[in-house]
């Protein structure tokens, strides 16, 4: 993936830099509003991480302005604002995804990531999501296992269908409350981890490859044939 | 002196008071200049009456006695004093009898009344009459007039009038809006001199009020209220940021003596590792305690009393305890939903999430003892104005005199230090609260704990 990160802090610039290269990704820096904006107009880009603010063009501006071009290029705000007014701002700017400073590295990464398989507006999704023998028709909100029709609750539904969306990639605890439960709280607990392993024992228990893997320290993600 | 006298003629109040007082100059010069010409229109008229009336008779005693009988009489009358003034001409115009010289040239052309200058027989200055000429059968001509000395007196005695009561009246306006203006500039100064002692830092100065309820009043008391809660906002503000950082100290130097303590006695890199992990977690649950603690001060403060939008209680309820409710299962808890359906209020979702959240975290900590039943109960319910969402518990509950103490900051009972928790979870149940103008109440369920969230409702 082809990442831009517009930050001008240069120690967070620099770890976020190497990190996500180090995750396979390519990635270029603007350390402020305008040099970003810039390069992002050019374009090519699949994902870019914009602080909030930043030197010579904000960061929200710089997302508007690239909006009124009609550049959709999947966006994700980093922000020491942390109060919900801030991230429904930022997401009315033309962000696509908000997170607050200090973050976890694996968090940033995860949402970027996620951010990625966006589809460009106008594009079909598709409806039915296939992991190995594992599929979710989300129109008729049918879940089978070789060929084996599994029921499950509304929620848990939600939970595998953002969990499959994602199919290869990690999503986090706070993703998860985010899309499925649509709060943006820090539960404390392990609340998720239980919903998780709930659905598991649905999902996993009665068949021999698991799907649904827990990532140390970062969280989820469904895959085929991967047990670790 | 002259400074004072320069600002209270440059005062609003005293420019609008003259200027109302020079309205009513005006009109009364209006109304006087008005009156003035009527009376001299009325003294015209009743001179035109009379004239015409003196020369009706003098024309019946002509056409009685013939020009002879009318020369006599006018003799008569022309010699007696008043005003009158007369002249009987032949056809050319040569004056035969009266007591005016000659026919004023610009009279001849004219039928009926006109104002004229004339000459008595005696000579002397011209004097302006009212007049008629009236031509005879014979072609004799005969003016009847009238001295308009008496009116012009009238008038000059109406124009001296007005003169003096404008001049009079401009004097009361100026007096008039010198002392309102006074008055009212002493008031703005008094407002003037509290404001500069409140800039100059003292916070607890307020506005003088007269006590005459009059706007300037209104105006005051509204800005006393404005001072008064911007006192309390600082207040507020600087408790907060003494206590943030009275409270963010204790995990800062936490996380610093792990870190020292690694460097020392740190020998492998396994060793490092782990204390590295430890001071991420550590950072971590800085971070959570930093965002709640600005939460609660936010909320404390009611500075994000905008934002609010109508949430549905019984969803949030519902939402929330469908979080929970596994987590619940597993640690051997019942939890059971009682909200009753709709419950709208103007509030913000996510912090009453995360209250209800916190509240039935609390629950499951707390709530349990070993003989009672693990059972928890989270209902909504509308009571009057006020909405209640309650989680009720079986636990030990909390004893009387801890239930206040418990919804500060960071306090954590004896019975709870060992177990994990920041000591927020409450006091931001009471900041959330406080923001949506409610209130959190600790009630005994006989045995254990109901922790009340109550909010207040609009009006149905």
């Amino acid at each position: 993936m082809r990442l831009l990160l517009i930050e001008d802090d240069r120690d967070a610039a620099a770890y976020l830099v190497k990190a996500l290269k180090e995750s396979g990704h390519a990635v270029d820096h603007a350390a402020d509003g305008v040099a970003g904006y810039d390069l992002a107009y050019e374009g090519g880009y699949d994902v870019l991480v914009v602080d909030r603010m930043l030197p010579k063009m904000d960061g929200l501006s710089l997302i508007s302005a690239l909006r009124a071009q009609k550049d959709e290029t999947p966006t994700l705000i980093l922000s020491a604002l942390a109060q919900v007014d801030d991230r429904v701002k930022g997401l009315r700017a033309g962000g696509d995804d908000y997170l607050t400073k200090p973050y976890a590295f694996s968090e940033l990464l995860a949402r970027v990531e996620a951010l990625a398989r966006r589809r460009p507006k106008g594009e079909a999704e598709e409806t039915v999501y296939r992991v190995g023998d594992l599929s979710l028709d989300r129109l008729s909100h049918k879940v089978t296992r070789a060929s084996e029709e599994i029921a499950l609750q509304p929620r848990e539904f939600r939970l595998l269908e953002y969990l499959m969306q994602n199919a290869g990639k990690v999503v986090t605890r706070t993703m998860l409350l985010e899309h499925v439960w649509d709060y943006h709280f820090d539960p404390q607990t392990n609340v998720i981890d239980v919903h998780v392993s709930r659905l598991r024992a649905k999902v996993d228990r009665d068949f021999e490859a698991p799907l649904i893997q827990t990532v140390r320290g970062a969280g989820y993600m469904i895959r085929d044939g991967g047990a670790k | 002196m002259t400074a004072a006298l320069n600002r209270l003629v440059r005062s609003t109040i005293f420019r609008l008071t003259l200027l109302i007082f020079g309205f009513g100059v005006v009109g009364a010069a209006f109304v006087l200049i008005l009156v003035g010409s009527q009376v001299i229109k009325i003294a015209d008229d009743e001179t035109r009456a009379t004239i015409q009336t003196d020369a009706d008779a003098l024309i019946a005693q002509y056409e009685a006695g013939g020009i002879r009988k009318l020369g006599l009489s006018l003799g008569a009358r022309a010699r007696a004093p008043g005003g009158t003034i007369y002249l009987l001409t032949d056809q050319i115009g040569e004056p035969l009898v009266g007591n005016v010289s000659q026919l004023p040239p610009s009279l001849n052309a004219v039928a009926g009344f006109a104002q004229t200058r004339y000459q008595g027989v005696d000579g002397g200055a011209r004097r302006l009459a009212l007049a008629r000429i009236y031509t005879l059968s014979n072609g004799f001509r005969l003016l009847v007039g009238h001295d308009l000395g008496e009116r012009a007196r009238i008038g000059a005695v109406l124009v001296r009038t007005l003169a003096l009561s404008l001049v009079l009246f401009a004097g009361i306006a100026a007096l008039g809006a010198a002392f309102v203006a006074r008055r009212m500039l002493a008031r703005i100064e008094g407002v003037n001199r509290a404001a500069a002692r409140l800039m100059a830092g003292d916070m607890t100065e307020r506005l003088p009020v007269s006590g005459s309820g009059d706007e300037l009043d209104r105006l005051t008391a509204g800005l006393n209220a404005m001072l008064q809660r911007i006192g309390e906002l600082m207040a507020g503000l600087r408790e907060v940021s003494d206590n943030i950082a009275h409270d963010l100290r204790t995990p800062l130097t936490r996380l610093r003596n792990h870190a020292e303590e690694a460097l020392r006695t740190g020998r492998d890199e396994a060793a490092w590792r782990a204390a590295l992990m430890r001071t991420i977690e550590e950072s971590d649950g800085l971070i959570r305690v930093f965002d709640a603690l600005l939460m609660i001060a936010r909320a404390q403060a009611g500075a994000d009393r905008t934002g609010l939008a109508p949430v549905d209680v019984s969803e949030v309820v519902a939402d929330v305890a469908e979080l929970y409710e596994p987590l619940a299962e597993e640690k051997g808890f019942t939890l059971r939903i009682d909200a009753e359906p709709k419950l709208m209020i103007e509030g913000r979702r996510e912090l009453i999430g995360q209250a209800l959240a916190n509240l039935i975290d609390n629950a499951l900590k707390y709530g349990a003892t070993p003989l009672a039943p693990r059972e928890i109960t989270v209902s909504a319910r509308r009571e009057g104005r006020e909405i209640a969402i309650e989680v009720a518990d079986r636990g030990p509950g909390v004893a009387l005199e801890d239930r206040d103490r418990v919804l500060d900051r960071f306090v954590r009972l004896e019975s709870a230090r060992s177990r994990p928790g920041s000591g927020l979870g409450l006091s931001l149940v009471a900041a959330v609260a406080r923001l949506h103008g409610g209130a959190v109440r600790l009630i005994d369920n006989a045995p254990g704990l109901r922790a009340r969230l109550e909010l207040p409702a609009p009006s149905r």
